[in-house]
């Protein structure tokens, strides 16, 4: 491990991460949710894509051996280690309205940094600091929350799905710039503004194997591993 | 739910057929009413919607199923904006359910879903690309083509997380109906697929309807 970091509940960080960098993001109290985007850096209209990534998967839930894709066919990153078993990519951050109706809205004025900030906020502040803006969002995801669905559609947040100390592990494919926050999920059912922290370790790891649990997972991660190579050996998203 | 609508189309503004491949970009007034027919069935019509006033505030899938709690599009689903705002509502609907979390088909994505030498098939996002390439005047680019609406489609999310694309819901004449809560640019592709067997290898016509408000 190179460096270890936390980033307390209701806040925001973004990174820029090459090829052969392992991201492990700890919920270190149990309860937290990570909201993440990913895009290329030397190409940021490159960018995570979640309708990619569940059906070339045929997966709703994120959770080991699962790749990120982005709308590009290549692989941002693989899960390679998950303790948690669900991860959500499909019901997108609170913004202040939502936070504001459901726990009540903090000024930074009277609260400084117990402010309640927001995921949607959070996306633009890290966002516009690479050129990135309204336009540029997209579904993202939300470690450590799970959202079923029933039958009939019916979407459940389970407040209970991830507990102190339960991590997952990203191994990056290519260089990728991470937006990502600490705000609450948007279907929270918390009684107050749930503010949990996460720790995140940056370490350096081999690249996949041929016989890589990721990229052998379903034939269309040996695609995407493929495409990913490809534009490796071509020069793009590499060291 | 499924609801029909009363509309009829000889009273229509405007009728437009777009082949399979192509795609349409036109402005739908706030009050009118969108209406888009699956001419032989199973066809998907991979459908995005801008603010006319304000392009950088677009369709949010996201923001449209978190807000309904519920995965599926169908008559009285509320059409949300990235601002989290009324951008159109189903008001009829006579297939019941349609998909957004799928997103278009791509060429890329295909080499990922099929093969790699799938690379060169037409797909939706290109004619997304293209669409907004010659309509630049509207301020649109590769930027603002997000996470789409699959009218017609039928992809069942299952209890333990998983995502099956099934056979379709919808068949020939079936429609999807929309008044628009604000002035919005509508872009559709229709999907060009034919790797997959949702729609038998066979990409059809679609055809689109346009009311002014007061039919209504």
């Amino acid at each position: 491990m190179f460096y270890e970091t936390v980033i307390e509940g209701g806040k925001h960080w973004s990174l820029t991460v090459r090829a052969g960098t392992q991201l492990r993001i700890i919920d270190r109290d149990g309860g937290a949710n990570v909201g993440m985007l990913l895009y290329n850096p030397q190409n940021l209209l490159e960018r995570y894509n979640a309708p990619d990534t569940l059906k070339c998967q045929h997966t709703f839930k994120l959770t080991k051996g699962h790749c990120l894709y982005s709308d590009m066919g290549r692989i941002f990153c693989s899960i390679t280690d998950d303790t948690v078993g669900w991860h959500d990519t499909v019901c997108g951050n609170a913004n202040r309205e939502l936070v504001a109706s459901r726990w009540g809205e903090r000024s930074y004025q009277e609260y400084r940094n117990e402010w309640t900030q927001n995921g949607h906020d959070a996306f633009l502040v890290e966002g516009g600091k690479y050129g990135l803006g309204r336009r540029d969002l997209a579904a993202n995801v939300n470690w450590f929350s799970k959202v079923s669905v029933a039958d009939d559609g019916t979407m459940l947040f389970d407040l209970e799905n991830s507990r102190a100390g339960q991590f997952v592990d990203l191994r990056f494919e290519m260089s990728t710039l991470v937006l990502l926050h600490t705000c609450p999920h948007p279907l929270s059912t918390s009684l107050t503004y749930p503010r949990n922290p996460v720790a995140l370790q940056l370490s350096k790891v081999p690249p996949a194997a041929d016989d890589d649990f990721c990229r052998n997972s379903r034939p269309e991660n040996v695609r995407g591993f493929t495409n990913t190579e490809l534009y490796r050996l071509c020069g793009g998203g590499g060291e | 739910m499924r609801k029909e609508s009363e509309l009829l189309p000889g009273e229509a503004l405007s009728r437009r057929v777009i082949p399979a491949g192509d795609y349409w970009i036109d402005t739908v007034k706030m009050g009118q009413t969108l209406r888009i027919v699956d001419v032989e069935g199973n066809q998907a019509a991979d459908t995005l919607f801008f603010n006319a006033a304000d392009v950088a505030e677009g369709y949010s899938a996201v923001d449209t199923i978190r807000e309904q709690c519920n995965v599926y599009l169908s008559c009285g689903s509320k059409l949300l904006s990235t601002a989290g705002n009324l951008m159109a509502e189903i008001v009829a609907d006579t297939v019941g359910r349609h998909d957004t979390l799928g997103g278009a088909c791509a060429s890329e994505s295909n080499t990922v879903r099929y093969a790699l030498d799938k690379r060169t098939m037409h797909a939706c996002r290109d004619s997304y690309v293209l669409a907004v390439a010659q309509h630049d005047r509207l301020g649109l680019g590769k930027r603002d083509l997000s996470h789409n609406i699959n009218f017609f489609m039928n992809v069942p999310v299952t209890t333990g997380g998983g995502l099956t694309f099934a056979d379709g819901l919808s068949g020939p004449g079936q429609y999807v109906e929309m008044r628009a809560a604000m002035d919005v640019i509508v872009l559709i592709s229709n999907c060009p697929q034919l790797n997959n067997p949702c729609n038998a290898y066979n990409p059809t016509p679609l055809e689109v309807l346009i009311w002014d408000a007061d039919v209504r």
